[in-house]
């Protein structure tokens, strides 16, 4: 669990919130012209990132309104919080050294260095 | 060719025991990656071995390696709450679950290696008219596809299992529940290990503690894998990495409907016998058995949020241990010792894909979900026919990536027993 700063209502737990998942994923803008892998990707494939995944979450037993998350899903830290309709932030820092984060023996998670805002 | 395992035995454990136990072969080899192989499984758990398996067993593919990135036993296999069933609604799930179960009922003979595979039962309670419509429905479908399952009233769970709480006044009180007595659990890294074993006799290559890093795509036919111990070259690749299928998946641009959440479970101290079958309740969020060490295991829901952390939030250990506290009184006052999460990868129709892609050569086992344990066998069966053959077993047939497509989707979100 971690605590979310909600934009509107202030530093809040996790579990008062619901994850939108995905962000910044655009609905087609010719749907009839669609075909069937095309409506597939827009509405089940995700990127699903380990590593900074930007996301939308609403404070949903809280004022219930609705913004954007930066947030290394390796480590779940929160990297910045960012309005509905922005632009994805570009975050600063160091990536996972390996595609799941390994340490060179053994299993379990390394730490990124991120910057925070 | 290396030499063939000994058989264990009740022979060879008195053998040993003379010798202080310090004369053990080791289960498993643990060789350095070939420059070639037939086939190439990403992947160490349970799923992943019992694919190399059944790829030598059953088609006689033994140049094969399994590379898995931390040690064997090690990711979910060993963090599940090791519960085994069938008794699905849809009969597509129900086909391939059965068959799984079939294969651990023979499954310590087949590998000489004791899994501890118990038989005591799964029961699906019910709290509420909804419930008992939507279980006894369940339990119709079962019957159709000729899967063992009964309907139980308030009394007879009782009586089945006596230290839960049926009084009428209790706020989710107990109108009934189904029951699968050929369900059960089993030892879950001693499956890893026992698969393991018997992959490794037959030449498979088991490599520990090697990430892969990188897939190489020629011309649209997979040529080999990049990893932290070098390149290694393979004309054919399974993925059966669980929650970091999508980390695979983005290596070559295949796009999955997956989502990997924490899933989290938890341990108690050890008592005395008191729970001699697995309770699963939807309505209430929880799951309950109790290990043969004497620890109940409690399985929990997932966290609603993308995380490969492997820990979850306090606030769902607290819900599922509400749920548990108020079905079974008598484990108010208990200590939980150990409590731990696993990355599971969840499809929006809660059903597994076990497919090939657009890549020849790559196939992917993923999107168990929640539930991937109890499949380990059919699953590894399933998956070893469609890397050999380069077509889907009839049993996995449905379960394709073009489904989302086609819009054939296998909709089992009240399998799990658990709500997701």
């Amino acid at each position: 669990m971690f605590l979310i700063k909600c934009p509107y209502c202030g530093e809040r737990e996790q579990s008062e919130f619901s994850c939108g998942g995905e962000a910044h994923i655009v609905r087609p803008k010719n749907p009839p012209d669609l075909t069937d892998d095309e409506w597939a990707d827009y509405l089940f494939m995700r990127k699903n990132i380990k590593g900074v995944q930007f996301e939308r979450w609403n404070h949903s037993n809280g004022c219930r309104r609705w913004f954007n998350i930066a947030r290394n899903t390796a480590t779940d830290e929160i990297l910045k919080i960012y309005n509905m309709g922005e632009r994805p932030p570009k975050i600063e820092g160091n990536d996972l050294k390996t595609p799941s984060g390994e340490p060179e023996i053994g299993s379990g998670n390394i730490s990124t260095s991120f910057k925070k805002e | 060719m290396h030499k063939k395992p000994k058989k264990y035995s009740v022979f060879s454990l008195i053998r040993n025991a003379v010798s202080y136990h310090e004369n053990w072969q080791p289960v498993w080899r643990s060789p350095e990656p070939k420059k070639e192989y037939d086939a190439i499984i990403i992947g160490g758990g349970g799923h992943g071995l019992t694919t190399a398996y059944y790829l030598a067993k059953n088609h006689g593919l033994t140049n094969i390696a399994v590379i898995e990135k931390g040690w064997i036993g090690g990711g979910n296999t060993g963090r599940n709450t090791t519960i085994i069933r069938s008794n699905y609604l849809w009969d597509q799930s129900a086909a391939l679950y059965e068959h799984a179960l079939k294969l651990w009922e023979g499954m310590s003979q087949e590998l000489n290696y004791n899994v501890m595979f118990s038989q005591r039962g799964v029961m699906n309670v019910a709290h509420n008219l909804h419930d008992v419509r939507e279980l006894k429905r369940r339990w119709h479908a079962n019957r159709l596809n000729d899967i063992d399952c009964e309907w139980l009233n308030r009394e007879q769970v009782k009586e089945f299992c006596p230290i839960i709480n049926t009084s009428p006044n209790i706020r989710y009180p107990v109108m009934g529940a189904t029951l699968q007595r050929r369900a059960g659990t089993a030892r879950h890294d001693a499956v890893a290990w026992g698969y393991a074993r018997g992959a490794d006799a037959m030449g498979v290559d088991i490599i520990q503690n090697c990430e892969v890093t990188n897939i190489n795509v020629k011309n649209g036919q997979v040529t080999g894998i990049e990893s932290t111990k070098g390149s290694i070259n393979s004309k054919r690749v399974g993925v059966v990495t669980a929650g970091h299928t999508s980390v695979i998946a983005n290596m070559v641009g295949i796009r999955l409907p997956l989502e990997s959440r924490p899933l989290q479970a938890l341990v108690s101290e050890p008592v005395k016998p008191v729970i001699d079958t697995v309770v699963m309740s939807n309505t209430i969020h929880a799951y309950v058995s109790q290990s043969d060490k004497g620890e109940l295991v409690i399985g929990a829901g997932t966290d609603g949020y993308t995380s490969y952390s492997q820990r979850g939030g306090f606030n769902i250990v607290e819900d599922t241990i509400n749920a548990v506290v108020e079905l079974f009184p008598l484990f108010s006052r208990m200590k939980m010792l150990r409590h731990w999460g696993g990355i599971v990868d969840i499809c929006p129709d809660a059903s597994p894909i076990v497919s090939k892609t657009h890549i020849k050569g790559l196939y992917f086992n993923c999107g168990w979900g929640t539930g991937g344990f109890k499949a380990t066998p059919g699953s590894g069966w399933v998956f070893a026919h469609t890397i050999a053959n380069d077509e889907p077993h009839k049993l996995n047939a449905p379960f394709t990536i073009n489904r989302f497509s086609s819009g054939e989707l296998v909709d089992e979100h009240g399998a799990a027993a658990v709500a997701h």
